[in-house]
């Protein structure tokens, strides 16, 4: 009659183990249904919302729960208020289309904003129309990773970021497909976080915009039709590898904009139909290396407040002017560039010119200067002046020069 | 007046010059388009050729070509033909064959292998070009008796236009780069058909952006149809007062 207890004891440890992981399936029938389901859920269950249109927003996420969409139902903010806030750890978000956040200069309206947690996943959303898509607030090991974000926004003071990070840390940002937003990806005071595979297009300010954020990761993303590129500011420790910056391409844009970088590496990128590939401003300790500048307006504007930089083993194609800067001062190294203008020769057949490149063209110099004289840009007094300029230097900044420039194109990719 | 030009036409076609012109024309813009993978670079290099080119030789032949026939304008002048209709006879007859030179050795060749709205301003421009240097070549014709002085004058005429006034005109925006001399400079842009056809093409082109990055409101004016027409506008008056001014000269000239 020993079996009696046992039996029992079995029944009972496997109610709790139901218990505890119970599996609760929402129709949009009643009001309400996702905010009550979450109230009457335990810690730990999984909630599967099934397809169907859900007129809540403000729902509170105060749990460690599991929510699943099944076929992208719809959680529609009608234009008014947030829709998700995850106050709890280790919460997991997926399969679900938000869409319609308010607008309001009191608060940042968000799809999905994550407060104060640590371990929560955001994965395969689709996140329409929304001011804010998903916002992070000091929050940590945070995974946000496959969603689509796209909105439709015409002006800057009334939109939001697709994915905008605040005080954070080691946050993962992978495969995401961000578009039509204010700024792409918004990282401020965000620190040892990885921001990878991501595509940012046609956001109307920046695709990717980071401040007082160190130590991150860039690599992989793509960069395409942003109003003014991506800008980076008062960082250190960043590593951008592998990234494409493609057709950034209007009055004020910029594939990269630094400010104040300290200590970084840019390794492996692509520049490609950029306005401006590099601005550089109070830099120093930059490492651009194996990087393909190809048909931009400039390839590098540096400023003559940078320091210490190194610029290495670069490809720079049929850009119109490959390199500008606003002073006759330079501390940064240029060498063993490939450049396409350079018209030297090499006589030891060791493959590298025997004379300096200086990537500076005279006009450059002058329009740096002088900014309207642009009006004259591609006229044949010009063309003899940048010639006249090449025979007999008097303007362009003597120390600005790669000393050993590589007669044939390095391969990059 | 139509058969008066007729003759003149039918004459320059079969001129040596001229078909060595197109001809020249014809390779140059076959061999850069298609060297250069990238048609916009290719058209860009186009355009170097048609500001440096067809001003210079537009203007020297149509003067020399004035000049020789001057004899057989006087002929004419003896039979009762107004000297309006004679001049305006001559002038047509060379801007046609130029015209046509031109878009022969240059429009032909862009429209076949680049066809594009900015082939069609580079063909564009370019004949308001051959136009507006013909006449000119017209109006030192009528104020020149010497063929000597007057090949002299449209050899300077053409250096000022292609080469001197952007020296002066970089010499103005550079003593006056405090200023906001954008407008001046927009005006000053009017007075030189050269820098109107390469305005004209370059905002056409990307390129384009690099000049609304130092001078938005060049790109904003100058980008938008009205800028365009301002371009073209300008550039038609660069042919009518030139012609007006030699009809009005011509009439009271002493033969």
């Amino acid at each position: 009659m020993i079996r009696v207890p046992v039996l029992i004891l079995t029944m009972c440890l496997l109610a709790y183990v139901h218990a505890a992981a119970r599996t609760i399936q929402i129709s949009p029938r009643q009001a309400k249904a996702i905010q009550g389901a979450i109230n009457h859920a335990h810690a730990g269950d999984t909630l599967v919302i099934e397809k169907g249109i859900y007129n809540e927003s403000d729902i509170l996420v105060n749990k460690k729960l599991t929510i699943i969409g099944n076929n992208y139902p719809i959680i529609d903010g009608g234009g008014k208020k947030q829709l998700i806030v995850v106050v709890h750890d280790s919460v997991y978000i997926s399969g679900l289309q938000l869409q319609n956040t308010g607008r309001s200069s009191m608060t940042d309206m968000a799809a999905i904003r994550l407060q104060n947690v640590s371990g929560v996943v955001v994965h395969n959303n689709r996140l329409l129309n929304n001011t804010y898509g998903i916002y992070l607030q000091n929050s940590h090991y945070c995974t946000i990773s496959n969603n689509k974000v796209s909105a439709s926004t015409k002006d800057e003071l009334n939109s939001g970021n697709g994915i905008h990070a605040w005080k954070s840390t080691h946050l993962m940002i992978q495969n995401n497909n961000i578009s039509g937003h204010r700024d792409g990806i918004y990282f401020e005071f965000v620190t040892e976080s990885r921001i990878i595979k991501n595509v940012s297009t046609k956001n109307i300010r920046y695709g990717l915009h980071f401040m007082f954020s160190h130590r991150d990761v860039y690599a992989d993303n793509l960069f395409v039709d942003n109003g003014s590129g991506v800008a980076v500011m008062y960082s250190k420790f960043v590593e951008m590898y592998n990234n494409t910056f493609r057709h950034n391409w209007g009055d004020a844009a910029y594939a990269i904009l630094l400010k104040e970088i300290t200590d970084s590496k840019i390794k492996q990128n692509l520049f490609i139909k950029n306005t401006v590939g590099i601005y550089m401003e109070g830099s120093s300790r930059i490492d651009v290396m194996q990087n393909e500048f190809k048909e931009n307006g400039w390839g590098i504007r540096v400023q003559a407040s940078c320091d210490n930089n190194v610029f290495e083993h670069n490809n720079f194609l049929s850009n119109s002017f490959d390199v500008a800067t606003n002073g006759t001062m330079m501390l940064n190294t240029f060498n063993e560039n490939y450049w396409d203008k350079y018209d030297g020769y090499d006589l030891d057949k060791n493959k590298i010119g025997d004379v300096p490149y200086y990537p500076v063209s005279m006009y450059a110099v002058v329009t740096e200067r002088i900014p309207n004289a642009m009006i004259l840009y591609r006229s044949f007094l010009t063309d003899i002046m940048t010639q006249v300029e090449k025979l007999m230097p008097s303007v362009i900044p003597d120390n600005l020069r790669d000393d050993r420039p590589v007669m044939k194109s390095w391969k990059l990719r | 007046m139509n058969t008066i030009v007729k003759y003149i036409t039918l004459d320059l076609i079969k001129n040596k010059i001229i078909i060595i012109y197109t001809l020249l024309l014809g390779v140059i813009s076959f061999s850069v388009l298609s060297i250069d993978s990238n048609s916009s670079k290719g058209l860009l290099s186009l355009l170097n050729i048609t500001l440096l080119f067809v001003p210079i030789i537009s203007i020297l032949f149509a003067t020399i070509y004035f000049f020789n026939s001057s004899e057989f304008i006087e002929l004419l002048l003896s039979q009762p033909v107004k000297r309006k209709t004679v001049l305006l006879a001559e002038y047509s007859g060379l801007s046609t064959a130029l015209c046509a030179a031109y878009a022969v050795g240059i429009g032909i060749p862009t429209i076949i292998l680049t066809p594009s709205p900015a082939a069609l301003v580079l063909l564009v421009s370019g004949l308001l070009l051959t136009l507006s240097f013909t006449a000119l070549a017209l109006l030192v014709f009528v104020l020149f008796k010497d063929k000597t002085k007057g090949i002299g004058a449209s050899i300077i005429i053409s250096l000022f236009l292609s080469l001197l006034f952007d020296g002066l005109l970089l010499i103005f925006i550079y003593s006056f780069g405090e200023y906001p001399i954008e407008k001046p400079i927009l005006g000053i842009i009017a007075l030189n058909p050269i820098d109107l056809a390469r305005i004209l093409m370059l905002l056409q082109l990307d390129v384009a952006v690099l000049m609304g990055y130092s001078g938005a409101l060049f790109k904003k004016f100058l980008g938008s149809m009205a800028g365009s027409a301002y371009a073209i506008i300008c550039m038609m008056l660069w042919v009518i007062v030139p012609l007006f001014l030699s009809v009005k000269i011509f009439r009271k000239k002493d033969l």
